[in-house]
């Protein structure tokens, strides 16, 4: 992961293109086209399909009475309180989980940046989280840990001679927010860490010299160089997280106030089979992505720009 | 720094140390339960309080895979091995060859080629799952490995190109160059010079595409069935409660994580190089 800074191929810009070189532009685009291409078919042209259904009142069980309806799909999504609902909790769900997450991993890369025996070991632990398939962390999450009767949260609370409160019915959404804060810190830590191994070491030893104390260096010159790592992390965290399905679907089924979009948009295509409906929602989740999508694009962007200067 | 001041930073150094270790535990605690409460017996698993020093039995393992009447989950293992290598396998077919026009031998404007493949990554999977599934409905593919292939190749294949466009760009000009100028064709150079430099990086790669295509729930619970259910699907069977079945879903959430925390670890110094798109190395 270290001295990866080998000098990138600068392609001297052909100033002149004679006739053949339009034949050998396109040789040199040739091995692109086949990535290019499948990408824009299976990708793209599904989400045309999905706008174009999003203005026709379309249930699958009825598909003689389909008819377009301009965007009172998008009316009915909005004004529905449960679909409303979901919007909200699609925010908070991701904002928590990111923002705890986001700290949780700053934390553990700040300690793990430092030498300590055993270092590798308790990495190698700490990432293991993220490498549990979401499904089973989930299963995991719901019947292992917050089990109200055997449980090994209550089953250590009963140790400490504390309640047995039952996590999932009465707290639900924080439920399926600590599974997903217990499997993105190792993402966000990873992240950090590298970030934390690209600071110059001879500035925040020439800051030591000059006097200043752990909090003054951290402050001043570890935070601003984390921050477009922090921005990485908190975005690309979003991106995922903003679409999770699999913890609402295992962890509660959508149930008791934690339905989030994708899973309403899930539920409402193949449980009501409401495909306008259902396609209006999948718009409105792009357009929050789009939202995320734009600044987490112009993050990596300085960063790759950045990378690409200094070779 | 005086004398105190350097013994002060040691004591604290012992003490950080520590903490990360504590730290490490915790997050670790729920897996290794895990593992604990899968060798336990289903009776033993589920006491109250849980029972720490139970005997050991394989009997959760026995149950998971079939021998004690249930279905067994073997077709569901190789439906993923199957969509999980193929995809992974055409993800690199398509992503080599364009990450070499986006690195050693560029196209004009490669940083908006690749910046397209970027935002596709960003366009949430349920934006286009309703399209797919009546797609799939009308031709016939539906409860079919091969459409998944398709899709997972499609979830990966951005990050298969902006990873390996990455690794390429480490190779240096300077010795392409040289062994062209030598006369080596470009098979030859492809072989016996970007190979070795770029291969740790492809593998790692392979790796984590492997991993996000084994994980996904969402397109498998939609468009597979009985015939095509992939390791997740068959998990979905588990959420909710029948009696005594701790023992059972922790050998299962194991056995299906298995192949995901093998492949992590293995790609793990290149782990936070694939996850950030290559932003971060």
């Amino acid at each position: 992961m270290t001295a990866t800074t080998a000098p990138l191929t600068t392609a001297p810009e052909r100033a002149t293109r004679p006739p053949s070189a339009r034949l050998r532009a396109w040789a040199t685009r040739a091995p692109l086209m086949p990535a290019l291409l499948f990408m824009i078919a299976v990708t793209q042209l599904p989400f045309v399909a999905t706008l174009v259904i999003s203005f026709f009142d379309w249930n699958a069980l009825y598909p003689q009475a389909r008819r377009f309806t301009g965007l009172d799909n998008y009316r009915q999504v909005l004004t529905d309180a449960d679909l409303r609902h979901s919007v909200w909790t699609t925010v908070l769900l991701t904002a928590t989980v990111v923002l705890a997450s986001l700290v949780l991993g700053l934390v553990l890369a700040l300690l793990l940046d430092r030498r300590f025996p055993g270092r590798g070991v308790v990495r190698t632990l700490l990432i293991a989280p993220f490498l549990v398939v979401p499904v089973a962390a989930a299963l995991l999450w719901k019947h292992v840990l917050y089990n109200p009767e055997y449980g090994l949260f209550n089953g250590l609370l009963h140790y400490a001679g504390g309640p047995r409160p039952d996590w999932i019915s009465g707290t639900p959404l924080l439920a399926v927010e600590a599974s997903l804060v217990w499997q993105w810190t190792p993402f966000m830590m990873l992240i950090l860490l590298a970030g934390l191994q690209s600071r110059d070491p001879e500035q925040i030893e020439a800051a030591r010299v000059d006097g200043a104390n752990d909090w003054q260096v951290f402050r001043h010159l570890t935070l601003p160089h984390l921050r477009r790592y922090l921005e990485l992390g908190a975005l690309l965290g979003s991106v995922h997280v903003v679409q999770n399905f699999d913890a609402v679907f295992t962890i509660t089924s959508g149930g008791l106030g934690t339905a989030n979009l994708p899973y309403t948009v899930y539920q409402s295509f193949y449980q009501a089979h409401e495909n306008g409906l259902a396609s209006a929602a999948g718009v409105l989740v792009v357009i929050g992505s789009i939202v995320i999508a734009t600044f987490a694009l112009r993050v990596v962007s300085s960063l790759f720009r950045e990378e690409v200067s200094r070779a | 720094m005086s004398l105190i001041a350097v013994r002060a930073r040691k004591h604290r150094g012992l003490g950080l140390g520590l903490a990360a270790w504590l730290v490490g535990i915790a997050f670790f605690l729920p897996i290794a339960w895990m593992a604990l409460t899968s060798f336990h017996s289903e009776a033993d698993a589920a006491t109250s309080p849980p029972s720490f020093a139970a005997s050991l039995t394989l009997d959760g393992y026995r149950e998971f895979f079939g021998t004690g009447g249930g279905a067994s989950p073997w077709p569901a293992l190789v439906n993923s091995a199957v969509a999980s290598v193929a995809s992974t396998v055409l993800v690199l077919l398509l992503a080599l060859p364009a990450a070499y026009a986006l690195s050693i031998r560029r196209v004009r404007k490669w940083t908006d080629v690749l910046f397209f493949f970027l935002s596709t990554k960003m366009l949430p999977v349920v934006a286009g799952l309703l399209p797919v599934y009546l797609f799939a409905k009308n031709t016939g593919t539906l409860d079919n490995i091969w459409l998944l292939v398709v899709l997972y190749t499609s979830m990966n294949l951005p990050i298969a190109v902006w990873m390996m466009q990455s690794f390429l760009a480490e190779v240096p000009v300077a010795v392409i160059e040289a062994a062209q100028i030598d006369g080596a064709r470009l098979p030859t150079v492809l072989a016996r010079v970007v190979a070795p430099i770029a291969l740790p990086g492809i593998a790692a790669t392979a790796l984590i595409c492997f991993i996000f295509s084994w994980n996904e729930l969402l397109f498998a619970r939609v468009l597979t069935g009985v015939v095509a259910e992939t390791a997740p699907v068959f998990l979905t069977g588990f959420i909710t409660s029948q009696g005594l079945f701790l023992a059972k879903v922790c050998a299962a959430s194991l056995v299906i994580s298995l192949p995901v925390l093998a492949a992590g670890f293995a790609a793990q110094d290149k782990l936070v190089q694939g996850l950030s798109l290559g932003a971060v190395k």
